[in-house]
């Protein structure tokens, strides 16, 4: 881009090459991820912003942080965690992982999964002592760095994930949970996740985003890949829960090859503005899609939530579920996107997207797309904008159930497909609470 | 002894007036049932004295042991004592028919006085099993995809667990079969006693086989038109209205008209 000179590209990115070497360094990462790193910042000064449809995110600040990584403590022992921490964490959780801030500050992993070759470990360690898994998977299959400006930012940037591996033919019977704790106001979380089962394996991955602080000053650009191989199944949970001051930009994105199934449950609960991305390429024959995702919007918060599942496999099975509530000035667009590609025949696209509004400045739009370019495929979509059905109210109220606590019912309903789903107690809870707390 | 009273009742739905001046009294120990062709201001009434949104009393009283019904929210009207079983209840999903139902006892008691998980499943499970539900009724969404008669019996099974004063049972026998309607009687029949009084809104003679009223009406053109004991139901089962249309002068019984 003519004009575009040195000077604009370090106020533009709060980061040098200089810096951004001396991180990767700092991590003592193989040289070919520093040069993945050092590319991808090249691309982010010229590559575009993503277009999330319906939401106009020029104005947003994605490229301005305080601080590129901070310095927390590590835990060495559950009890030191944060209350509101030790309440999402069952003590009997055997697979585990939790970063404070930027610091992979815990990690647990029975030995019996680590000798059936199963891995569980902080990013940077991937990175390191896991390169041909790790170069692999990272930003090829699922998400490119090179797709836009935030894709490519992230890659530079990274500072935090987690990366799980399921060896073929291992099913791991017990979730593996993730919490990512921030309670640094200056940190920015730029996380990769990066989830693969191999052939005929199984896993349920469930994280947590929890903000501790009320406020954030840095911004939140996450990505996480899953990858499910021929006839693996991933089931992933994640409630977010990010503090107000963030921009957060998350894209999680999943790969299914022959007979696999990626199964999502997400509680997008962040009082941040958002713009997340969820995706779903269902590649392979007889491949399924599940996702279910429920949001609460409150204040002045904006956000857009895309939800795509894209088939190419023949007897594919997409299913998009989105339930929102709007209060106060918060508004969201909730786009759901059922793409079925030239040869996929027999695939099944089916979504249903609803929004209920709780106030008179509350803004929620519901927009679902289906774009076919097969003819032997089934399709579906239903969608709705409206307030809690005024006979549902009389009904639950004409047990002598008050107005308030008949408001509640309806709305705790209306978000539990994704609370029933979740498979941690702890997590389940939390998202009820948070709930709770957010709607009062 | 409680009595709920309704005097000249006047009510409108979008500038419609349905009932023309209804009067009617139902002391506890009482069951009352009203009976009347389809579009006579039945179930009208019925919404009425529970507060439906959308019906507008533009005249006359109801009062339950002197209290003024008509200045109470809905919850207050269930919480003094009233129950309408509906004809055609809400879905509600993701909120389990046990949650809800506790959510109802515990809306009657105080803040600490809740009623105990394992006292609250020992009641819920008797009541099941008089009126034939399945189990898992008690886990599955509120009436969400229940079939007619199931809905039909999740409203006696809320009658029984919330034993309310007054219930006003809106064609609760409408789409049953015999099976069903002979379990919905025995649950209505269980809750029969001197601290309760039910108004019982049906088309068909049929039900009044199960459950034998104190007092029926018959209700034309959104009035009262004529009371009397067990034997008018009979009557009425073998003669039909058009006797008392003659007696009283009605051509077209339904609200649109005057007589």
């Amino acid at each position: 881009m003519e004009g575009a000179t040195n000077v604009t590209v370090e106020t533009n990115l709060s980061i040098t090459e200089q810096e951004v070497r001396s991180f990767s360094a700092s991590k003592s990462e193989p040289e070919e991820f520093t040069n993945l790193r050092v590319q991808a910042l090249a691309a982010a000064e010229t590559l575009p912003l993503p277009k999330p449809d319906k939401t106009k995110i020029t104005a947003w600040n994605f490229t301005e942080f305080p601080v590129h990584s901070t310095e927390s403590s590590t835990y060495s022992s559950l009890t030191e965690l944060p209350e509101e921490v030790q309440s999402l964490v069952d003590l009997k959780q055997k697979s585990l992982y939790i970063q404070h801030n930027n610091t992979p500050a815990y990690l647990a992993l029975p030995e019996e999964l680590k000798a059936q070759g199963v891995i569980l470990t902080d990013i940077f360690t991937a990175i390191r002592d896991h390169a041909d898994l790790v170069g692999k998977y990272f930003m090829n299959e699922a998400v490119k760095a090179e797709e836009h400006k935030l894709t490519s930012l992230h890659a530079a940037l990274l500072n935090g994930g987690v990366f799980l591996y399921v060896p073929k033919n291992v099913i791991v019977e017990e979730p593996v949970q993730v919490v990512f704790i921030h309670d640094n106001e200056d940190a920015s979380l730029f996380n990769h996740v990066l989830v693969v089962a191999d052939t005929s394996s199984q896993v349920t991955y469930v994280e947590t985003y929890i903000s501790t602080v009320p406020h954030a000053n840095g911004l939140a650009n996450i990505v996480s890949e899953v990858i499910a191989e021929d006839n693996a199944k991933i089931t992933y949970g994640a409630v977010d829960v990010l503090a107000e001051g963030f921009t957060a930009y998350i894209n999680r994105r999943g790969v299914a090859k022959r007979d696999a199934t990626i199964e999502w449950a997400l509680g997008m609960m962040n009082d941040s503005d958002t713009i997340s991305e969820n995706t779903t390429y269902l590649i392979g024959d007889n491949s399924t899609g599940d996702t279910k995702t429920v949001v609460v919007g409150r204040g002045s918060q904006k956000q857009n939530f895309t939800t795509t599942v894209r088939h190419w496999g023949k007897n594919s099975e997409g299913q998009i579920l989105t339930h929102g509530v709007m209060k106060e000035a918060a508004s969201a667009i909730f786009n759901g996107i059922g793409k079925i590609e030239h040869g996929a025949s027999k695939a099944n696209a089916e979504q249903e997207s609803r929004v209920l509004m709780l106030s008179e400045k509350a803004r929620g739009d519901a927009n679902p797309i289906l774009l076919i370019d097969e003819d032997d495929v089934t399709a579906g979509h239903a969608a709705s904008v409206g307030r809690v059905d005024p006979l549902q109210l009389y009904y639950l109220m004409s047990r002598g159930i008050t107005k308030q606590e008949a408001e509640r019912l309806v709305i705790h309903g209306f978000l539990a497909p994704v609370v029933r789903v979740l498979p941690i107690e702890g997590v389940k809870k939390q998202l009820t609470e948070v709930i709770e707390r957010k709607v009062r | 002894m409680s009595t709920l009273v309704i005097k000249d009742l006047h009510v409108k739905i979008e500038d419609k007036e349905i009932l023309k001046g209804v009067d009617l009294t139902i002391n506890t120990g009482e069951i009352h049932a009203i009976m009347g062709p389809n579009g006579t201001g039945k179930s009208t009434l019925a919404s009425a004295i529970m507060g439906h949104p959308k019906y507008e009393i533009t005249q006359g009283s109801i009062t339950l042991d002197g209290e003024d019904v008509l200045e109470m929210e809905v919850d207050e009207r269930a919480r003094a004592g009233l129950f309408l079983g509906m004809q055609y209840p809400s879905e509600i999903s993701g909120v389990t028919n046990a949650d809800f139902m506790r959510s109802a006892m515990n809306a009657r008691r105080e803040e600490g006085d809740e009623i105990s998980l394992m006292k609250f499943i020992r009641e819920l499970d008797s009541k099941m099993e008089v009126l034939d539900m399945q189990e898992d009724m008690a886990q599955r969404y509120l009436n969400e995809g229940f079939s007619g008669g199931e809905k039909k019996r999740n409203e006696i099974l809320q009658l029984m667990m919330i034993k309310p004063k007054f219930a006003i049972l809106d064609e609760i026998d409408s789409g049953l079969d015999i099976d069903a309607l002979k379990v919905v009687s025995e649950g209505i029949n269980q809750m029969r006693s001197e601290s309760f009084g039910c108004l019982i809104i049906t088309h068909y003679q049929r039900l009044l086989n199960y459950i034998t009223p104190d007092h029926v009406h018959v209700m034309m053109q959104g009035r009262v038109v004529k009371s009397g004991g067990e034997e008018l139901s009979h009557k009425l089962e073998a003669e039909g209205y058009d006797w008392i249309k003659a007696e009283l002068g009605i051509e077209d019984e339904t609200v649109g008209q005057q007589a």
